[in-house]
């Protein structure tokens, strides 16, 4: 139980990115799969960030009285992942928005049935 | 000024897209991105040059020393992938003009130019970047520009191949860098140098085992590495001919250079091959791709997906010889990072041109009938780069497939020397489909080559291929130096 | 919602101390939280607000999607801008030791104006996809065949 408890932020990581790249892989609809794409991305930013955090420690800036210090790496480094991250979902809500234009649907098994007949 | 040229290399394509949408003039855009394609071969040249002199030398980004701040350096290996990249794009720039003014609207031409610097800016940034997160920022950039560039298809099913591309591509690249992740969770560092020496006599800590699994799948699915190819031949098959050209011949070569600096230069090589079955695990992957996607080509009825296939296949050939992993081997694999580059940038550059002529927005294998004598200058280089695909004697793919056998057979590993050769007999098979059509098979219309620039840079292209064919002092000799550097840490 | 009074009202008063609010994030990052990133997209905010309020054609009168495609170029072009002037300097690209007499000064003014490119191309960016996206709706057929 322990082993758990200590644990917590790891399971909780690791419950995300299943349950995102799950999402991905197994829902046919194209935002459904965007949605899963951002949960799956938000599970590594809580993998870089919470191991940064260290108890009883404060913000890195010095000052008198603090010995004990968080590691700011990890939250400047998930920035620029999250950065990425709204880039890619930018984009991908940007192709879905021309898809369903051209398609007239966002559901897959609809689209290569509509590339398949050449239907509108 | 030559101690800032690793610099540069990423800033000056980085500079011109923010430049080209200030702009917003086709022309502006095409200059542009002309000059700084230019540039950036006269700089990657200037670099391996340095390196063959000098040897490696870094460079610290805001004089932050490494490992603390970011570092780039440039080593054998690096400096013979910019010199790769930078030579596709010095012919891929000239012959977008009349290509990308084909292919889109007057208001749109300029942001697929920006789509383009931005793409090489991010794949010259991976090679030459010496930190993990870094490299992990420039691959996203790369990726990004590139979806963008896929999506810009004329068709339909462009913009589903460029989601799914998407998907796997994002995908791959949040696993490496879970895989990075993990590595700084265990060492503290994210400098390439400093993660290798931290990583010594840690090798089967959980972490770093799984670290190298996430790190291989990630970047496997940006390589295309079978099975995870899925994305590659509709990407291919429906993006723009001046965007399948260069994503061809650069995008997965370039990810295979990650993957190599991965295995060779940060994680124990001998811990890597000796205690993982890492060598059978890629053999045996590599040899799959050379057989199947070349067997999905010969019966594929749309061109451009055909050579998609055979990319696939032909990716094949180069992790092979992480699998063989010697010095031959590596030879091969690392000069066919070239060798296919030019070959295939040489058929899709060419293919854009009969798109061109014929107005379509597919070529079927049967509508090539008749192209020996339409366009007999494009059927021509179509053939000699189809005869490089093959590996015939005189020709860069021959260079590879001679290295890999070579190293095979150094290896003791017969199956793989016969899997070369059917792949090749394979190759032979789907490229005299071409030949039949475009020589034998009687077609109508009236003669009309490509536009002058589009053809230019096909020819060139091909006739790159003869050259390292006959010529191998860049080639070889500089794939020959990176492996030597890649394995001076191993055996 | 162009009809609704308090609405316009509270639009008009509260978008130039949105705006104000995004300069106060922009410079008080020396001292606390803050910076180009959040102030970019706090003022982006702004403009979108007063689009929600006063229609999308309102909105592109405030800041025309040229200008916005204009700040995300010329934003990153001043963050590259930065770089150079290390190397012009003397130092290594995005150096900013050399940018001042004083070292630490010259952090502090590398910094700046990294982080005025960064707002600029990080409130282009934001307003520009949500032009793009408010512009559009439906299927070809939906919009009535255009």
């Amino acid at each position: 139980m322990s082993a758990v408890a200590a644990h917590f932020s790891y399971w909780v990581t690791l419950f995300l990115m299943i349950a995102g790249l799950y999402i991905l892989i197994a829902r046919g609809n194209l935002m459904k799969k965007l949605i899963g794409l951002g949960v799956f991305q938000t599970s590594v930013y809580l993998l870089y960030i919470a191991p940064g955090k260290l108890v009883g420690g404060t913000a890195p800036i010095v000052a008198a009285g603090f010995t004990t210090y968080s590691n700011p790496l990890p939250h400047v480094l998930i920035l620029t992942a999250i950065v990425v991250g709204v880039a890619t979902l930018a984009l991908g809500l940007a192709i879905t928005v021309r898809i369903r234009e051209a398609y007239g649907t966002i559901e897959e098994d609809e689209i290569l049935e509509r590339d398949r007949t050449g239907e509108r | 000024m030559v101690e800032h040229l690793p610099a540069l290399q990423v800033v000056l394509p980085l500079v011109a897209a923010p430049l080209i949408v200030l702009a917003r003039s086709p022309r502006f855009a095409w200059l542009a991105t002309t000059a700084v394609s230019y540039a950036c071969l006269v700089i990657a040249a200037l670099l391996a040059t340095r390196v063959a002199t000098l040897g490696a030398f870094s460079y610290a980004l805001g004089s932050w020393a490494p490992p603390w701040g970011i570092e780039y350096r440039v080593d054998a290996l690096s400096a013979f992938v910019l010199v790769a990249v930078a030579l596709t794009a010095s012919f891929v720039a000239p012959y977008a003009r009349r290509s990308i003014a084909a292919e889109l609207d007057a208001d749109r031409q300029y942001l697929m130019y920006a789509m383009y610097c931005l793409c090489l800016a991010g794949l010259l940034g991976i090679t030459v970047t010496g930190d993990a997160f870094n490299l992990f920022v420039f691959l996203e950039i790369s990726s990004l520009a590139s979806y963008v560039l896929i999506a810009l298809g004329r068709r339909r099913q462009a913009l589903v191949a460029a989601f799914q591309y998407m998907l796997m591509g994002t995908v791959g690249a949040t696993f490496y860098v879970i895989g990075v992740g993990l590595l700084y969770l265990v060492t503290g560092t994210l400098n390439l140098a400093d993660l290798a020496e931290r990583l010594r006599g840690v090798e089967d800590l959980r972490p770093v085992l799984a670290a190298l699994a996430f790190i291989t799948v990630g970047i496997g699915l940006k390589l295309a590495l079978f099975p995870l190819h899925q994305w590659l031949p509709n990407a291919y098959a429906y993006a723009p001919s001046m965007a399948t050209a260069f994503l061809a011949a650069t995008a997965t070569k370039v990810s295979v250079y990650v993957l190599l600096r991965f295995y060779f230069t940060v994680f124990d090589p001998a811990a890597l091959f000796d205690r993982l079955p890492t060598r059978e695990t890629f053999l045996a992957l590599s040899v799959a791709a050379m057989i199947l996607a070349s067997l999905v080509a010969v019966f594929e009825r749309e061109v451009k997906r055909l050579f998609a296939w055979s990319s696939v296949a032909q990716i094949g050939y180069i992790t092979l010889g992480i699998g063989l992993e010697n010095h031959a081997g590596l030879t091969g694999s690392i000069a066919h990072l070239l060798n296919h580059g030019v070959t295939k940038g040489a058929i899709f550059l060419l293919l854009g041109g009969v798109a061109l002529r014929s107005g379509a927005a597919s070529i079927s294998v049967g509508s090539l009938a008749g192209l020996g004598r339409r366009m007999p200058l494009t059927a021509f280089g179509l053939v000699i780069a189809g005869l490089s695909l093959i590996g015939v004697p005189g020709t860069a793919g021959f260079v590879t497939k001679w290295f890999l056998i070579l190293g095979a057979i150094e290896r003791e590993a017969w199956w793989v020397v016969g899997a070369i050769l059917a792949s090749s007999l394979i190759a032979v098979a789907y490229v005299w489909r071409l030949v039949e059509a475009a020589y034998l098979r009687a077609g109508q219309g009236t003669r009309r080559e490509a536009p002058a620039g589009m053809l230019a840079a096909g020819l060139a292209m091909a006739g790159l291929c003869v050259y390292f064919g006959f010529f191998t002092s860049i080639n070889v000799a500089g794939a020959s130096d990176a492996a030597s550097f890649l394995l001076r840490g191993a055996r | 919602m162009k009809d609704d009074i308090i609405l316009r009202v509270v639009a008009k008063l509260l978008t130039p101390f949105m705006l104000l609010f995004a300069l106060y994030v922009q410079f008080h990052a020396d001292f606390g939280p803050g910076g180009g990133f959040q102030a970019g997209v706090i003022a982006a905010a702004a403009v979108v607000f007063y689009a929600l309020v006063f229609g999308l054609r309102a909105g592109l009168r405030l800041v025309p999607e040229a200008v916005a495609e204009r700040m995300l170029a010329a934003g990153a072009l001043l963050y590259a801008g930065v770089g150079l002037a290390g190397i012009a300097l003397g130092g290594n690209y995005l150096d900013y030791f050399v940018l001042d007499a004083d070292a630490v000064h010259g952090q502090h003014r590398g910094i700046f104006w990294v982080e005025v490119g960064v707002l600029f191309t990080v409130s282009g960016v934001m307003l520009k996809l949500f032009y793009m996206f408010a512009g559009r709706g439906g299927t070809r057929d939906e919009r009535g065949g255009e």
